[in-house]
Formats: structure tokens, sequence, C-alpha cells
């Protein structure tokens, strides 16, 4: 079980962090990492690409609420991609559904950034 | 044959220990889909245990300064799983304060305790001392 975490700049000032794999209490720090690197080089306005996420849990979520918290500190924004349903229920059963902006591709994700 | 001698020829018992670490919650999650794919359990369903169960182990790793192992014990009949998971903290911990079902309940992270009730037909808190936790949740099978 493992997380692969890609980072690109998709237009300037806005990245796209994508992930594969499995998010959990192992492999969360991994993805905490990336998204913190980030927003210390001063990038805030960022688009997580879940769709190739198989599985999440609490401490992936800890972490996406962790960066956006930063981000809108910065004024910036946080856009998840997700497709997955059982993923998305995860994100309804929590209520952060009305927290993220979720979007079913990386396009509208990266429109919708503040 | 009755029915509960029915239903005690149909239960089955798995017991499964892991070290108290997170590269092993992933086993955790592995062996109770091999558990809950032997009751018939939709795919959907089987996700819903594999998350339950992978957040109780997550809460006993990250929520308590516990011994070195996790215990899970797989439950089954006919129509239901029940999942037991239990890690012991230090005995020094366990003397500090008398165990509530409340205590306990504050020991597992908000997010992991809503999931856990939200995916489970029913979530309980038994017996355990001070940092200890153990819980006993139960998925149904849908008829």
């Amino acid at each position: 079980m493992d997380i692969k975490v890609n980072v690109r700049e998709a237009r300037s000032h806005a990245f796209v962090v994508e992930l594969s794999g499995e998010i959990d209490v192992y492999t969360s720090p991994k993805v905490k990492d990336a998204i913190t690197e980030l927003i210390d080089q001063g990038h805030y306005n960022l688009v997580i690409n879940l769709g190739k996420v198989r599985y999440i849990d609490s401490t992936g979520l800890g972490v996406l609420i962790g960066g956006l918290k930063r981000v809108r500190e910065h004024g910036g924004s946080v856009n998840l991609v997700c497709t997955n349903p059982q993923i998305k229920k995860i994100f309804d059963i929590t209520g952060l559904v009305k927290i993220f902006g979720i979007f079913d591709d990386e396009e509208s994700a990266m429109k919708a950034l503040v | 044959m009755n029915a509960l001698q029915q239903r005690e020829k149909n239960a089955g018992i798995v017991e499964l220990r892991i070290p108290r670490r997170a590269e092993w919650v992933a086993v955790a999650r592995l062996a109770v889909a091999a558990v809950a794919n032997r009751l018939s359990f939709s795919i959907e369903e089987i996700e819903d245990v594999k998350i339950a169960v992978a957040e109780a182990c997550t809460s006993c790793i990250l929520q308590h300064e516990g011994g070195d192992q996790i215990d899970i014990l797989f439950t089954t009949d006919q129509d239901a799983l029940t999942v037991r998971v239990r890690s012991f903290g230090k005995a020094e911990a366990a003397a500090d304060a008398a165990a509530t079902s409340v205590d306990a309940e504050l020991q597992i992270g908000a997010l992991g305790i809503l999931l856990i009730r939200s995916l489970m037909d029913s979530v309980e808190y038994e017996g355990g001392g001070g940092r200890d936790i153990h819980l006993v949740m139960t998925k149904k099978v849908a008829t």
C-alpha cells in the first residue's frame, strides 16, 4: 500500500496535487508534506485531484482540512476533484462537502479557484 | 436444531493481533474485507466496514498511550459481523481515571467516530479502564 503524489503547476500560481493510491494514517504524512511544501513556497490556490484515490480515512481528511485552513489565511482556496462514490460518501458523512469545492474534473476545479 | 444452535453453527470467529503502528492498519483493512466477504454484504457495505475498522485502529494508534498491540476479534453469524477492537493502555495510565463511555469516546477522533457511527449499525464501548480503548461495532446484512 502506498500513495503517489504528483505536483504540477497548471497555471500561474495555481497548482494541482494529483494523488493516487490509499490515504490513511500511514500515508497521509506524505500528502501533508506535499501540500505544506507548496504553501510554504507561497502557493495558495490548489486543486487536489483525488480521482485515483481508492481510500481515504479521517487522517487524510485532516490533512486536507489543515491545508484548506492554511491557504484561506492567505486568501487562497483548495478545490477537490473526486469521482469515486465511496470517497464522495466520506465527504458527505463528515459534512466536508460544505467546506470544500468538489468537482468531477480538474478543469472545472481549476476554473472555480478564487 | 433450534434457531440458536443454527446460529452458533454458522458463527465464525477470527482473531487478529497487529502491532500498534500505522503501517499495520492496512492489514486490518484487508482482513476485515476478507471476513466480511464471507457474508452477503455488498461491495459498498464491505467498504463501510473496512473504513470503520481502520478508524478504530487509527484511534488506538493516535489517541492513546497504549501498549504495543491492537487486538481485533471478528465474529460472524448468518446476518451480522461484529468487530471488537481493543488496545490496552499502560498500567499506570489506566489507573488515572475511571472509565466511562464518554471518556472512551473522547479518545476517538471526532471525524473517526463520526465515520464509525455512520457506517456501522451499532457501536458500543465496553469495559476498559483509563486509557484503554475497547470498541464493539456491528454491521448487519441488509435484508
